[in-house]
């Protein structure tokens, strides 16, 4: 059924910290690992060693250039992307079949790939590019937020975790309850100012983004360089630092003269 | 967005299709049996025929055109869903409404009825259609107020120019068929020209720091992937400006011929009707290529675009 339902158990889904994400891909390629054997299989390679590679992939990382305000030196950001699972998903509405929905428990907007006719509707109501058309299978493929692994007791509880997080080796990617004010993911969005993408589209994200922290300082690269104190100690490094300087400088040029000599 | 040919004859096919059954709803309402029974079955045959090209050709771009029918299922939330139940119900309508006029069925107190039921479905059904695209708020050319009755006087448009062909091939043409189908062929261009100044007016409601939530000057640094994916393949197509300006040009110059076409039809012989059909529809076929290559996607923001 792709009516929504009226209010969801719980609102499981990601926190993405913008400030310490490094950008390694490997949320990206643990999540294509886990989901082309998992309830998604396949997620299908056109021509995956030729000159123009094609796949469907969950989870792509953008990178960003920005510079803020008042700033002179600009920064990067590395943006993972993928389904937000969102309250008010359009991508679910548009679905003529009922193979798209969102799971009353928990949230979790998922497409039966067993009725999903491949209309790719889904993908044009979708601002945030959540959903990748599988070729091969015709069929569309999304993020299941791994629900194969958050529920699966074959695991070890630790490993209850979607892949994407459970492979970032930075600890960027956080998974909770988000519906739930005191779970951690909630917490951390409150500490950390978490947002929304585009809120005005007004699909009501589950997923939410922790900005980059404001720089620590306005320093240039110049301006941060250790400074003298003026003490005994540093003015008699600063002496031998002078005569080794010199001393390989005159080695330095009595090697050219050498190889001069040897030249001529 | 990637104009996808299917889609671009379906709802040509189908809108001249539904245009021409409604019309001819409205013949039978007004006429009833007096009109010619091989002129009202050939007419009615050709609308559905369109009518069937085209949801056939819809069905080329799915990935599993076998599990079609379970697109009927969401018609509470899904405007594809309404229109496929809205196409579906049309064909007993028009099946009766044909054999009634043909004189299979003899009720011929039911043709009125049976008109106005073949006029309803027709318009809901192109109304549905319009709405698919009106109802994406990702493609602000598409959530258009212009976009839904631009679909609805095409098919009008085309239908007539169409049902004028029909009607001369079976000597019943009129020049009231002439005013007809010259005024919705002006109304389309009109509405067209509305939309093409709208969109282009349109103040872009996000921008790439929108997108990504960032604060300060955002600009692409660097992409996810070395080769194009899905969503750049279908939703990162866009015609250049140029190009689009000649495609204007060329829509409203075969909706001008098509009304000329007409005149002449009216005043030197009736056969130019058969240009005037193959025109509006040239120029429908255009006007929807246009309608995707001009829409602009907002995931777009996500690789490079500024605004959207």
């Amino acid at each position: 059924m792709t009516s929504l339902p009226a209010s969801t158990a719980k609102k499981l889904g990601l926190v993405i910290d913008l400030d310490i994400c490094v950008g390694c891909q490997a949320c990206a390629t643990s999540c294509k690992e886990w989901n082309t054997q998992g309830v998604s299989a396949p997620l299908s390679d056109d021509k995956p060693r030729s000159a123009e590679p094609m796949g469907t992939w969950l989870n792509r990382i953008h990178g960003y250039e920005v510079k803020e305000q008042g700033q002179s030196e600009s920064r990067i950001v590395h943006f993972p992307r993928s389904c937000l699972h969102c309250e008010t998903p359009a991508c679910v509405t548009v679905c003529p079949t009922g193979a798209s929905y969102k799971r009353a428990e928990d949230g979790i907007v998922l497409v039966n790939p067993e009725t999903c006719i491949g209309c790719k509707l889904c993908s044009w109501a979708c601002p945030y590019g959540a959903r990748e058309y599988d070729y091969p299978t015709g069929v569309m493929k999304k993020c299941t937020l791994c629900v194969d692994r958050i529920y699966n007791e074959n695991f070890e509880p630790e490993d209850r975790l979607p892949a994407c997080v459970k492979a970032c080796p930075t600890g960027a990617r956080s998974f909770g309850d988000l519906g739930d004010p005191s779970s951690d993911v909630s917490q951390l969005v409150a500490a950390r100012g978490g947002y929304d993408l585009l809120p005005d589209m007004g699909y009501k994200p589950t997923n939410k983004y922790l900005p980059p922290r404001a720089r620590r300082d306005q320093q240039t690269f110049a301006e941060a360089l250790p400074k003298s104190d003026g003490s005994a100690l540093e003015k008699l490094f600063a002496w031998a630092d002078k005569l080794m300087t010199s001393a390989k400088a005159s080695a330095r040029a009595n090697e050219t003269d050498l190889s001069d000599r040897l030249e001529g | 967005m990637n104009p996808a040919y299917s889609v671009i004859l379906f709802t040509t096919a189908s809108g001249a299709g539904y245009g021409l059954l409604a019309l001819l709803g409205l013949v039978g309402i007004n006429h009833g049996q007096s009109s010619s029974i091989a002129f009202g079955v050939t007419a009615t045959v050709l609308a559905l025929a369109l009518i069937t090209v085209g949801l056939l050709s819809s069905t080329f771009h799915l990935g599993h055109p076998e599990r079609a029918w379970r697109a009927l299922s969401q018609w509470r939330s899904s405007w594809l869903s309404r229109e496929g139940v809205a196409a579906v119900l049309t064909y007993p309508v028009a099946l009766l409404f044909g054999l009634i006029w043909s004189g299979i069925i003899e009720r011929p107190e039911w043709i009125a009825v049976l008109g106005i039921a073949c006029i309803v479905m027709s318009a809901v059904t192109v109304f549905c259609t319009g709405k698919i695209y009106a109802s994406l708020k990702t493609i602000p050319q598409w959530h258009n107020d212009l976009t839904v009755p631009v679909y609805l006087v095409f098919a009008l448009a085309t239908g007539s120019a169409v049902l004028m062909a029909v009607a001369t091939l079976f000597g019943r043409f009129q020049a009231f068929q002439v005013i007809f189908t010259a005024a919705a062929l002006i109304i389309v261009a009109i509405l067209k020209s509305l939309y093409w100044r709208s969109i282009d007016n349109a103040i872009p409601r996000f921008t790439m720091g929108d997108a990504t939530g960032l604060k300060g000057n955002v600009r692409q640094w660097e992409v996810p992937h070395t080769n194009v994916n899905f969503i750049q393949k279908e939703m990162g197509y866009v015609v250049a400006r140029r190009h689009a300006e000649k495609l204007r040009n060329m829509v409203m110059v075969t909706l001008a011929i098509a009304v000329l076409a007409s005149l002449l039809a009216w005043l030197v012989t009736p056969w130019l009707s058969f240009g005037v059909a193959v025109a509006a529809l040239v120029a429908a076929a255009f006007e929807r290529w246009l309608f995707f290559a001009e829409a602009t996607h907002v995931v777009n923001l996500y690789y490079g675009l500024d605004k959207a």
